[in-house]
């Protein structure tokens, strides 16, 4: 049974779906015609691709009339900021701490 | 030979001090120093030696990290590996001179990209949203 987690990294794995979140958090809310102009695949694709980063809740959609507008939730990225940046802060952290040791030190 | 993993990928944290490599060397090196700035340890300077760096423990783990000398090369290099919580990642400190002290670059390698779930790094090539990802972090 795929986590969460599975579908964020799935989701982000193809380049095109990448092009669109990206376009997305960028550019704010489109619809699914403006998005096909600009992703150089047909529209059956972008819809397959919106409903992979959809499941993965990297974006939103809401309907207005014959369009559905999409936006994205950048905020949905935490468990892969928090997946390399633990190990990242984690060292910014230790290095501070040899600064101030550095300090302290005679010689 | 080594083969290039493309499913690893590193950490690299970098850093000038306004001290002469030497003393930064100590830092790095002697136990009583280590335990200051990273954590309780039971180093010692050998090529080959068996550490443990050691945090506190908590719910589901002891806090211990296994670690063994790859390289020490005075004032220039130190690597180590770093295992823990099934992570079998490599420490190398890089010091530098430079005209005001020392260039100090800490990289962590080794992080699975393939750790938890089913799915291959390299086929699914996420390593350089990944890497991206790591610029941002570090401009925080």
């Amino acid at each position: 049974m795929p986590t969460a987690t599975d579908h964020l990294f799935r989701a982000l794995a193809d380049p095109t779906r990448r092009a669109i979140f990206e376009r997305l958090a960028r550019d704010g809310e489109q619809t699914v015609h403006a998005l096909t102009e600009r992703a150089g695949v047909s529209q059956p694709m972008v819809s397959k691709h919106l409903s992979a980063l959809k499941r993965a809740r990297l974006v939103r959609n809401r309907r207005q009339g014959r369009e559905t507008h999409y936006r994205a939730r950048p905020e949905a990225l935490a468990p892969l900021v928090n997946w390399i940046g633990d190990y990242g802060t984690f060292w910014q952290n230790k290095l501070d701490r040899l600064e101030e040791l550095l300090e302290r030190m005679d010689t | 030979m080594t083969t290039p993993d493309s499913s690893t990928r590193s950490v690299i944290v970098e850093k000038e001090f306004p001290h002469p490599p030497e003393k930064v060397w100590r830092a790095l090196t002697e136990s009583s120093l280590i335990e200051q700035w990273l954590m309780k340890n039971d180093f010692e300077p050998i090529a080959g030696h068996s550490f443990n760096l050691r945090l506190e423990p908590m719910p589901n783990w002891n806090g211990v990290i296994d670690c063994q000398i790859l390289a020490i090369d005075p004032c220039k290099t130190l690597s180590y590996t770093w295992g823990a919580l099934g992570l079998e990642s490599v420490v190398t400190f890089t010091l530098t001179p430079t005209t005001a002290g020392t260039h100090l670059r800490m990289e962590h390698s080794g992080f699975r990209s393939d750790q938890e779930a089913s799915y291959k790094g390299a086929q699914y090539g996420w390593q350089k949203f990944l890497g991206g990802l790591e610029q941002v972090i570090a401009g925080l």
